[in-house]
């Protein structure tokens, strides 16, 4: 952390591509946090969706600090298929919904032995 | 600095939906957290040039995305009592030192190790140019954007539309199967 005390009194303290990815990765970390910690299916997946908004940041980040476009054309290409995924799986949580009358995931458990 | 202070700002904003989104016990109070920590993605996409993607970002994701979650959240109830008892033993604790780890092992990457060991620790990236700071034809506009994805992009465009078909399709099917009542199944078949 020295050089960034030792470039911020020289030059002034910038915005770099790695402050983008820090924050990125402390989200993606609270983001797989929560995935393992609730218990409702509507919570894990926004926890999902935070997630994948985080990896979106690393990329337009990274493609700013190297100057070029295809990281931003893959965050669109992954919030494409995060919206398919949205739509089915709130229609599979909303089936379940329906059937047994419950949203969390710790009732969901024919299968365990 | 300017900067410095609106990614603060931002930082703190998004950090705080993340946990509010983790920790809250209601749905909806989860899904406002969300909320402000996309409101928050987007500024730092602008903040990289990235304007496309910020507009998108606030019109898919905050709007179209949020609002779906939301219509959910309403439909099967928010005043449900949370079951807290845990199946899993010492499942708190195991995520706990998960994520600390997960956070120190991103922390090791972005930090520069080899150098580390050099005895001169810096984070990685910080040498790169600063951000924002692109030349004309790598801002996130809307001309760059698609003359990259019509071009070199065209085949997985087009696979995404048919993955939105499929997913429509898949969801429409969804909702029929559970139309069907409960009670027409065979007796002793849930």
């Amino acid at each position: 952390m020295i050089p960034i005390l030792a470039q911020a009194a020289t030059e002034g303290l910038q915005v770099t591509a790695g402050w983008y990815m820090g924050l990125a990765a402390v989200l993606f970390a609270i983001g797989s946090a929560g995935l393992l910690l609730r218990r409702n299916a509507l919570v894990m997946f926004m926890s999902i969706e935070l997630m994948l908004n985080s990896v979106n940041l690393t990329f337009v980040a990274a493609d700013s600090g190297i100057g070029s476009l295809e990281g931003q054309i893959s965050a669109l290409f992954i919030m494409v298929v995060a919206a398919a995924e949205v739509t089915v799986g709130l229609a599979i949580i909303v089936a379940v919904f329906r059937k047994r009358a419950t949203a969390s995931v710790d009732d969901l458990a024919e299968l365990s032995g | 600095m300017v900067e410095v202070i609106v990614f603060a700002i931002f930082a703190l904003a998004a950090l705080a939906g993340g946990l509010v989104m983790v920790s809250a016990r209601s749905p909806v109070y989860s899904a406002m957290g969300l909320l402000l920590a996309m409101f928050s993605m987007a500024v730092f996409y602008v903040m990289n040039g990235a304007h496309f993607v910020a507009a998108v970002q606030v019109l898919i994701y905050a709007g179209a995305v949020m609002t779906l979650f939301l219509f959910v959240i309403m439909l099967i109830g928010v005043d449900r009592a949370v079951d807290r008892t845990e199946t899993i033993p010492y499942q708190r604790p195991i995520v706990y030192v998960l994520g600390a780890g997960l956070v120190a092992l991103i922390g090791i990457a972005v930090l520069d190790v080899a150098a580390a060991f050099d005895g001169s620790l810096q984070v990685a990236w910080t040498t790169g140019r600063p951000s924002g700071n692109c030349t004309l034809d790598c801002v996130g506009t809307i001309e760059n954007i698609s003359g990259e994805l019509f071009t070199g992009w065209l085949l997985p465009f087009e696979a995404t539309v048919l993955l939105l078909t499929i997913a429509a399709v898949g969801t429409v099917a969804l909702g029929q199967f559970a139309l069907k009542p409960r009670d027409e199944a065979p007796e002793g078949v849930e």
